[in-house]
């Protein structure tokens, strides 16, 4: 069981040990990390070729992802606990030598161009494996990232799904004031992709969806996942400055509370 | 090279399945051998250099010998981050192949030439640099390493008729190759100049070394060779910055060896003149008889 209340759990407890922020968007991608890891992602075992691949493109929700991970029963408990320790493999952003992890990522823009290759690898082997990449809304003002867009389009890779954490947020603002990304489905879609707008917070409605794609043939996929920056903590929800934050110990009980009595 | 290159890939995927190139859009009238041979392994990615980086890392994760091809510029500059990030970081066999080393595209202009490439690709660990002299060279080094096990950078030339004197192809990793015998003073070169560098040597009855491995340094093979010579002066088609001088300095300096170094290459920002590669190379005194005239200061 990956229930997103425990992925939020483990986030607010860590970066509350390990006095570090990314809080935001952790907390905004825990139901899409719930719906990935608790059944839509394959993964008989972390080495095995035929397993899908997993891009967390915007790497910054690391402590999100070490959570699902670890609720998957591929990460120990006891490793949780050394994040952002010194010597650890559980990083501010994740690292390929930890088993679970597919990529190294933290560099925005990258991701969707190594699962685009991932697919496309998949596709050459006559392969089923499937590959989820990730993406921050705010990820998409990389050029680059466009790139890999036609590329994937244009290849038809019906097997890579993009799903975009659409919190309308970023480093140092509102996405609408930095640069704009509207209307974000209608460019993917322009670009000759499959482009859903979904609940984001929907774990049940995510799993249906991603069920119910045709990941054989036809275009590429995107889920614009509508999400609110830190989600599930009533004075952070929406605030930039929870982006970099780290939580006082007070701020710590209140959030921990709104966690476990939501319903 | 190129020719070389396109077709010594086609040979080997003949052998072998997991070999695939990808292009950002170049290699017309050159990249024919291998697209005619194995369409379904050849992929024109467009005009984007970064995708296509990112695109061979996760091909490569997946078990392919993912091969990059574009201008040396472009191949090493517009990528790097993609490149630092993936093959690098992930010890992934992605090998990315610049072509035109130093001022082969002529009036192309800066934007093709490639003066800094050796330089910030050998700053990467782990990724192997190699940058072979002539056609016959640039297949034995592609024959050689082709399914190494770590992220190659191919610094190829564009040449496919001119033989460096001497070398007669030779190539292995790490090893550094006497193509000219003599006594007391040596010149050291790196990549397409070194025919010419053979020229001027000729004139100065220098030896010369031929450094095709640029990363991981050849510092062992690299110290016993020049060991022997009071007098070294190194000559690339590069900024003197990072590259063979900056390598050839290294060596010297930490092996303590009694050896005063030169170096020739391009000093600074070229102005914007346009013309040949010929031109450019005798405006930054790497001509064959700027070489010369440079060495000969350098030795006295």
């Amino acid at each position: 069981m990956v229930a997103a209340r425990d992925i939020r759990r483990i986030v607010l407890k860590q970066s509350r040990r390990a006095d570090v922020g990314h809080i935001g968007s952790a907390l905004s991608v825990a139901d899409i990390l719930s719906a990935l890891y608790g059944g839509i992602v394959r993964v008989p075992d972390v080495d095995d070729p035929e397993r899908d691949r997993v891009v967390l493109s915007k790497g910054h929700a690391a402590l999100a992802l070490y959570a699902a991970l670890h609720l998957r029963g591929i990460l120990p408990a006891s490793d949780l606990d050394t994040y952002c320790g010194d010597g650890t493999l559980l990083g501010v952003h994740p690292e390929r030598a930890l088993p679970g992890v597919d990529f190294s990522t933290g560099s925005l823009g990258q991701g969707l161009s190594i699962g685009a290759g991932a697919a496309l690898a998949a596709r050459l082997r006559g392969s089923r494996r499937r590959v989820f990449v990730l993406v921050s809304d705010a990820e998409c003002n990389e050029g680059a990232l466009w790139e890999a867009v036609m590329f994937a389009a244009h290849h038809r890779l019906s097997n890579l799904v993009a799903i975009i954490d659409d919190n309308g947020q970023q480093a140092c603002g509102y996405t609408r004031d930095v640069l704009s990304l509207t209307p974000l489905a209608d460019r993917w879609r322009s670009f000759g992709w499959d482009a859903r707008p979904v609940d984001g917070h929907d774990v049940a409605g995510l799993t249906e969806t991603v069920a119910g794609l045709d990941t054989v043939a036809g275009p590429p996929h995107v889920l614009v996942a509508e999400t609110v920056f830190g989600r599930g903590v009533s004075f952070m929800e929406r605030l930039v400055k929870w982006h970099y934050l780290p939580m006082s110990e007070d701020e710590y009980r209140r959030a921990l509370a709104e966690i476990e009595a939501a319903p | 090279m190129r020719a070389a290159f396109a077709r010594t890939l086609a040979e080997l995927a003949d052998q072998d399945d997991r070999i695939l190139l990808l292009t950002g859009d170049l290699g017309f009238m050159a990249l024919e051998p291998f697209a005619d041979r194995h369409p379904d392994r050849f992929f024109n990615v467009g005009v984007a250099e970064q995708n296509m980086v990112g695109l061979a890392t996760g091909l490569a994760e997946a078990g392919f010998l993912p091969f990059v091809y574009s201008i040396a510029t472009f191949a090493s500059l517009r990528g790097y981050e993609f490149i630092r990030n993936g093959p690098v970081a992930h010890r992934l066999p992605v090998r990315v192949v610049g072509v035109g080393g130093g001022f082969e595209y002529g009036s192309a202009g800066l934007t093709h030439h490639a003066l800094e490439d050796v330089g910030v690709m050998r700053l990467q660990p782990g990724l192997l640099v190699l940058a072979p002299a002539d056609h016959e060279q640039a297949t034995t080094t592609i024959r050689a390493t082709w399914d190494h096990p770590s992220p190659i950078y191919y610094r190829l030339g564009k040449d496919d008729r001119t033989v460096v004197p001497g070398l007669d192809g030779r190539f292995a990793l790490g090893r550094v190759e006497l193509v000219r015998k003599g006594r007391n003073r040596v010149l050291v070169a790196m990549g397409s100049i070194t025919a010419t560098v053979v020229e001027a040597a000729e004139t100065l009855d220098a030896a010369v070394l031929l450094v095709s491995t640029l990363n991981p340094p050849p510092t062992v093979a690299l110290a016993t060779h020049l060991a022997r010579f009071s007098r070294v002066v190194t000559v690339e088609a590069h900024y003197l910055v990072g590259g063979l001088g900056s390598l050839v300095a290294e060596t010297v300096a930490e092996a303590g060896l009694q050896c005063r170094v030169t170096r020739l290459g391009v000093t600074g920002l070229p102005d914007g003149r346009s013309g040949t590669a010929s031109y450019h190379l005798d405006r930054h005194g790497l001509s064959r008889d700027g070489i010369v005239r440079r060495a000969r200061a350098a030795f006295e």
